[in-house]
């Protein structure tokens, strides 16, 4: 079998990485959660981050979104490296995560969410008085939704009478809206409906062929296999494999997540 | 496959017949207030005409005029406090608040008038005063519930004690008088004046030199604390709807946590509304002033808990994200309603604690029925 890295290197992608991780460490206390991972995002594919609980998915994840500040190794984003302190500036950057509980205001509507904190104001009296331009908003957010095929009946509507599915997709919306240049997606079909799962992994394949790259990190091989383009395997804090996915299948990857298999032993 | 379109079929069916009934819910919950205070109109009409023979009737420019003056105070508390408690947080320290601004204004008033002032100019200075008490204790508050993360309840019910000792002091345990008896006329006097029957008619903005008989047939409609009142409803209407302001106090009590992710500078958001909701406390401390002409240290205490009823009656939810400003003005009329109806009736006054209390309790309720009847159409069908 050929070392993952070896074929990471050379896997058909073209042009430069749009996020790149190397040798990434992430300790607490005695634990080291995340082990010199080295990990490659390209422009408009699809990478699928994998592995059991505790594997150092998440970890990962949140040195790249500056939720937590790594120990070791390097984090590159659209060539130039990165140091996120906070999660402002890595959204700011423009990666945008997209977490389980999604951070919506339930109680607000759809536009009202997608332009929450950044609102769009109309000026009366020399800007004296600024109101909120809520047709500008609604239309932009129309704007949006149709451009990534989201169907949602009614903008006005308040978050909470959405079904999670949408609500996945306001989520998304509002990130790309804001031009999210790589999204991270964690564990976006939990909870959903069958229908809804499968209308969650459409969007992403709207993303890729909108060249918008996403980190999808699942439980659910199946969806991982649906979309995805590379699939990266940790266990215990190191990367197991790294695998096309056309080039692998659910059973083999399952090796690696339990830690039967492993190409660093094959390195070693 | 073909099973499956058809359960999504079946499904849209369904969903579309929930939907239906899922908004019948929705505005019934919202308008029971409205039909509630419609339906207690009616109940005194008829109850006061009875239960005094014909004589007496509760549907009166007097009587109308009297509601609107009895409930600027206590809907000049709740609507800070609507703020507050859309953003799910909660503001004890209003009803001190009122009293210290009161003393305040009638100090100041008072004092700057005797330094030479003229009269509008000292009632002016009045009204700066109470303000700037309203912002000093409004950033107190905010920035040790924002910046020290201290719960709430904790912090205005801290600062409520503070507040009450500087106010009985200031005032040194006794009613504030010696004000200018014209102060008198800006607390009091009404746009317009109707005299009703023979001899009478519609005076605008000038008070009638009328007397003895005449005097008794006079109705003042619109009394300034009312208009000035209104004004600030109006004020807090746009505020909490059409600006970011609102919108982001909607937020910060929808979801803290999406609030802060989404840039939104929470903690000098929930400084400006402690310092928002002590200001509309300035403002009814300093309306009090007017209208007794003496500055008191204990009116606005015993207010509190009327005004967190209204703005409970009216709909804001206690646990944030939820609630209006016309809400609030409902909860407020109803509960000045119910209070003036019952003494027309010759009810001892301590009925009316009683029926609040439940009206609060039932407004509650059917805030949490709707949740629930909303709930479980969302799980079953």
């Amino acid at each position: 079998m050929e070392p993952a890295m070896a074929e990471s290197e050379n896997n058909g992608q073209q042009g430069e990485p749009i996020l790149r991780i190397r040798q990434l460490v992430k300790r607490f206390g005695g634990l080291v959660a995340v082990n010199k991972v080295d990990m490659d995002v390209y422009p408009g594919e699809v990478v699928g981050l994998v592995g059991d609980n505790a594997a150092g998915k998440s970890t990962l994840i949140k040195c790249v979104s500056g939720v937590y500040q790594p120990d070791g190794g390097e984090i590159y984003f659209e060539g130039r490296r990165v140091r996120f302190t906070r999660p402002m500036e890595a959204r700011d950057a423009g990666i945008e995560t997209i977490y389980q509980d999604l951070a919506l205001a339930g109680n607000l509507s759809v536009s009202a969410n997608i332009f929450l904190g950044r609102e769009v104001k109309k000026r009366y009296l020399g800007g004296l008085i600024r109101t909120l331009d809520e047709d500008y908003m609604h239309a932009e957010s129309q704007k949006v939704m149709d451009k990534f095929n989201i169907r949602i009946p009614d903008f006005s509507q308040e978050i909470e009478t959405l079904s999670g599915g949408q609500r996945q997709a306001v989520a998304i919306a509002r990130a790309l809206y804001w031009r999210a240049k790589l999204m991270i997606m964690d564990e976006p079909t939990n909870n959903l409906g069958v229908v809804e799962q499968r209308q969650v992994l459409e969007l992403i394949q709207e993303l890729r062929q909108q060249g918008v790259p996403v980190i999808l990190i699942s439980h659910t091989l199946p969806d991982v296999f649906a979309v995805a383009d590379r699939i990266v395997v940790l266990h215990r804090g190191f990367k197991v494999t790294e695998k096309k996915a056309s080039e692998t299948d659910s059973q083999e990857i399952v090796q690696y997540m339990v830690g039967a298999l492993d190409d660093n032993r094959v390195l070693a | 496959m073909a099973v499956g379109e058809q359960e999504i079929i079946n499904n849209g069916a369904m969903t579309r017949q929930r939907e239906r009934r899922k908004q019948l819910v929705l505005l019934l919950s919202r308008i029971w207030a409205w039909v509630f205070l419609g339906i207690m109109i009616v109940f005194f009409i008829i109850t006061v005409q009875l239960s005094s023979g014909g004589t007496v009737n509760f549907l009166t420019v007097r009587n109308s005029q009297n509601i609107l003056v009895a409930i600027t105070s206590v809907l000049l508390l709740g609507l800070g406090q609507t703020f507050v408690i859309i953003a799910a947080g909660i503001d004890l320290s209003v009803g001190w608040m009122m009293s210290l601004a009161s003393v305040l204004s009638a100090l100041a008033i008072r004092d700057s008038f005797n330094a030479g002032q003229p009269l509008f100019a000292a009632v002016v200075i009045g009204f700066l005063a109470a303000i700037a008490g309203a912002v000093v204790v409004g950033f107190f508050n905010g920035v040790i519930i924002a910046k020290l993360n201290v719960p709430a309840f904790i912090v205005t019910l801290g600062s409520s004690f503070i507040v009450r000792g500087i106010a009985l002091l200031l005032s040194d345990n006794t009613t504030v008088i010696g004000l200018p008896p014209g102060v008198r006329d800006y607390g009091n006097n009404a746009l317009l004046y109707w005299i009703s029957g023979e001899g009478g008619g519609l005076y605008f903005l000038n008070r009638p030199d009328v007397s003895g008989e005449m005097l008794r047939r006079m109705d003042r409609i619109l009394p300034y604390p009312v208009i000035l009142t209104a004004v600030v409803v109006a004020i807090a209407i746009f505020l909490l709807r059409r600006t970011q302001f609102g919108r982001h106090t909607y937020a910060i009590g929808g979801n803290m946590e999406a609030a802060v992710r989404a840039g939104i500078p929470v903690d000098r958001h929930l400084i400006m509304l402690y310092i928002l909701s002590a200001s509309t406390a300035g403002i009814a401390g300093f309306l009090s002033t007017l209208r007794f002409t003496a500055g008191s240290a204990v009116i606005g205490d015993p207010l509190l808990l009327s005004s967190i009823a209204a703005v409970i009656i009216g709909g804001v939810s206690l646990f944030g994200g939820a609630g209006t400003v016309i809400g609030t003005v409902i909860g407020a009329l109803i509960i000045a309603v119910l209070t003036t109806g019952l003494v027309m009736l010759n009810v001892q006054p301590f009925w009316q604690f009683i029926v609040v209390g439940f009206v609060v309790i039932l407004a509650v309720l059917i805030d949490q029925s709707r949740d629930l009847i909303m709930g479980r159409m969302e799980t079953t069908g």
